[in-house]
């Protein structure tokens, strides 16, 4: 038995059960990074030292008899836009390569308090605007199930560290689809929650009205069991809701008879691979046999969903990162050309100019033309105004159905180059994950096969805001009678390594 | 809709970000495409249509207005990439 690739649940009994130590699991986990990580660069920092010392502690307290709860000793991956205290958070950019936050994300904060060990930071699209994790100053991530392939982005890290055994689990976030893209690509689960459900306090902003943090897991009881943990208001985030949060693990119910599925015909178009085509089709099937009624629907707005989030994710992110200036954090331009004139617009333009990758520059030039003068209601207000008949279009839908299911990408995994010198090719590549952030929906994409080739195919469920509970129920369902989950991609890497070894 | 070179420099200023004659030339290429994509918004008559800016509805967070702990000054300080004692330092700002 291999402790590095249970479930956090299925570690829990053993650690309760005294018949394996925090560190016996925390090491499991390093040694597995030690193997493979210099192939799939899923981590910024790993904290090897720290996280056997602070399972030292959570054994004594077991042995002492004080088990609280059930996340506690497991070790967890956190994605390298969310801040650690004294823990460099780098949003894989040059910009904050040396920053170590002086305070913890409020998820970070309920994690160290259930006892939870911090295994390292997860590599990431830069400041999360990407969707193959290539776009890190830290290199790319390479996806487990064929190194030559993306991981998905821009949570690329946490979801190829939990696919290839690197963590039990991990946090992402999501602001177009990153949590979910990427676990669709790399076989695992990734949930984003309803806007506002977790505190996005010490979450670095991207698109603030987008972001949401969520968990990447092996199986959705995991899912449920972190989503109790992170879930909640918090004073500090003023967007953060004030509602109570149910025990997510009620819903884990082996039951969807009469529930009704919606199909939305706009997400099975040209664009949409054949393999990927045929898995979600025969996932239909087994939802109809497991007692779904299952019918097609209309999302109309759809294909307007890239070109909205486009709009007003840059714009946003323009504002959001205008903080990065070399002043109070992160890095400053070493470049004299200030000496000449106006020095502190020089130290500013250098300083943006050095430490931003090509992807972000474009990005912050974008927002800041949709939001210059002449051109906001042309872009911007018209972006907020066709979102609103994006909203629209769910409302009604979901006056008729239970939950809508979709194919999580339209492609499987593609390979490592292929579309990053074309970024509208790489922006349509979100198509189906972005209407959820628009909408403000929770959402959540699962196994649901393979390609020929070996490469994961995610299906996404999406539900009203705040029925998380309703799309756990229907996934649960489904991972139980179904094993995509439980294939690992560790024999191809494995091989390749033992191959390379030769 | 084709950004000019005179529009990508201007952008440019606004954003602080110094770019390379190549970079201007690359980047108004690829904005253009961009720009040129989301004008199928147009397509739809939304005169009668409120913008959403936000999808739950936000009103301002008041609190009494009492002293709480905030950061350590030190602690704050340790990210600075200059600083002189307890300040921030930055290039003259004044001549």
């Amino acid at each position: 038995m291999n402790l590095n690739e249970l479930t956090g649940h299925e570690i829990n009994k053993l650690l309760a059960r005294k018949e394996v130590s925090a560190i016996e699991v925390t090491e499991a986990v390093l040694k597995r990074i030690g193997k493979m990580d210099d192939r799939i660069n899923a981590y910024v920092t790993v904290r090897s030292e720290e996280a056997l010392r602070e399972a030292e502690e959570i054994d004594k307290k077991i042995q002492r008899g004080e088990m609280g709860s059930p996340l506690m000793g497991i070790p967890i991956a956190i994605k390298d836009n969310i801040c650690t205290r004294g823990v460099k958070t780098t949003c894989s950019s040059k910009i904050l390569h040396n920053f170590q936050p002086p305070y913890d994300a409020t998820v970070v904060a309920k994690l160290r308090k259930a006892g939870v060990i911090f295994i390292g930071k997860t590599n990431m699209d830069e400041f999360a605007m990407g969707s193959s994790t290539e776009n890190s100053a830290f290199g790319s991530t390479h996806n487990p199930w064929n190194l030559n392939a993306v991981p998905g982005g821009s949570s690329g890290g946490s979801a190829a560290a939990v696919a290839a055994g690197e963590t039990i689990f991990a946090l992402g976030s999501d602001t177009g689809g990153s949590i979910r893209q990427p676990a669709g690509f790399c076989g695992v689960t990734g949930m984003k929650p309803t806007y506002g459900l977790v505190s996005r306090y010490g979450l670095v902003a991207f698109a603030s009205s987008l972001d949401q943090i969520g968990p990447i897991t092996r199986d959705i009881r995991d899912t449920a069991i972190l989503m109790n943990l992170i879930c909640g208001h918090d004073p500090k985030d003023s967007t953060s809701l004030n509602v109570p949060v149910p025990d997510y693990t009620q819903a884990l119910v082996n039951d969807i008879k009469g529930l009704k599925i919606g199909i939305p015909k706009e997400y099975f178009g040209e664009g949409i691979e054949l393999e990927v085509r045929e898995a979600i089709e025969k996932a239909i099937e087994a939802l109809k046999k497991l007692g779904a009624n299952v019918k097609e629907t209309s999302l109309p707005h759809t294909e307007y969903g890239v070109a909205i989030y486009y709009l007003i994710a840059t714009a946003e992110a323009s504002s959001n990162l205008a903080r990065y200036d070399g002043v109070r954090y992160g890095y400053r331009t070493k470049s004299e050309r200030r000496k000449a004139k106006g020095e502190m617009v020089q130290m500013y333009e250098d300083t943006r100019r050095e430490g931003f990758g090509d992807e972000v520059k474009r990005r912050i030039m974008l927002g800041t033309y949709g939001l210059s003068a002449g051109y906001y209601d042309a872009y911007y207000l018209k972006a907020q105004k066709v979102r609103t008949l994006v909203r629209e279009d769910f409302d009604k839908a979901f006056k008729d159905f239970h939950c809508l299911l979709t194919p999580t990408s339209s492609t499987p995994p593609f390979r490592i180059g292929e579309k990053i010198d074309d970024p509208l090719k790489m922006y349509l590549s979100d198509i189906f994950t972005i209407s959820a952030n628009l909408a403000g929906l929770p959402a959540i994409s699962i196994p649901c096969g393979f390609t020929k080739g070996g490469l994961p195919i995610g299906l996404q469920l999406m539900a009203k805001p705040l029925n998380e509970e309703m799309l756990l129920r229907v996934a649960y369902t489904f991972e139980q009678n179904t094993d995509h989950h439980l294939r690992k991609p560790v024999l191809d890497a494995d091989k390749k390594i033992a191959t390379d070894d030769h | 809709m084709k950004i000019s070179k005179k529009d990508v420099e201007h952008v440019a200023k606004l954003a602080r970000l110094r770019l390379a004659e190549e970079e201007k030339e690359k980047f108004g290429k690829q904005l253009s495409e961009i720009l040129e994509y989301v004008k199928k918004l147009n397509e739809l008559d939304t005169e009668k249509v409120e913008p959403t800016s936000h999808v739950v509805p936000l009103k301002n967070v008041m609190r009494e207005d009492e002293v709480r702990p905030s950061l350590p000054v030190e602690d704050v300080l340790r990210n600075a990439p200059v600083r002189e004692g307890k300040y921030f330092k930055v290039p003259k700002i004044i001549q």
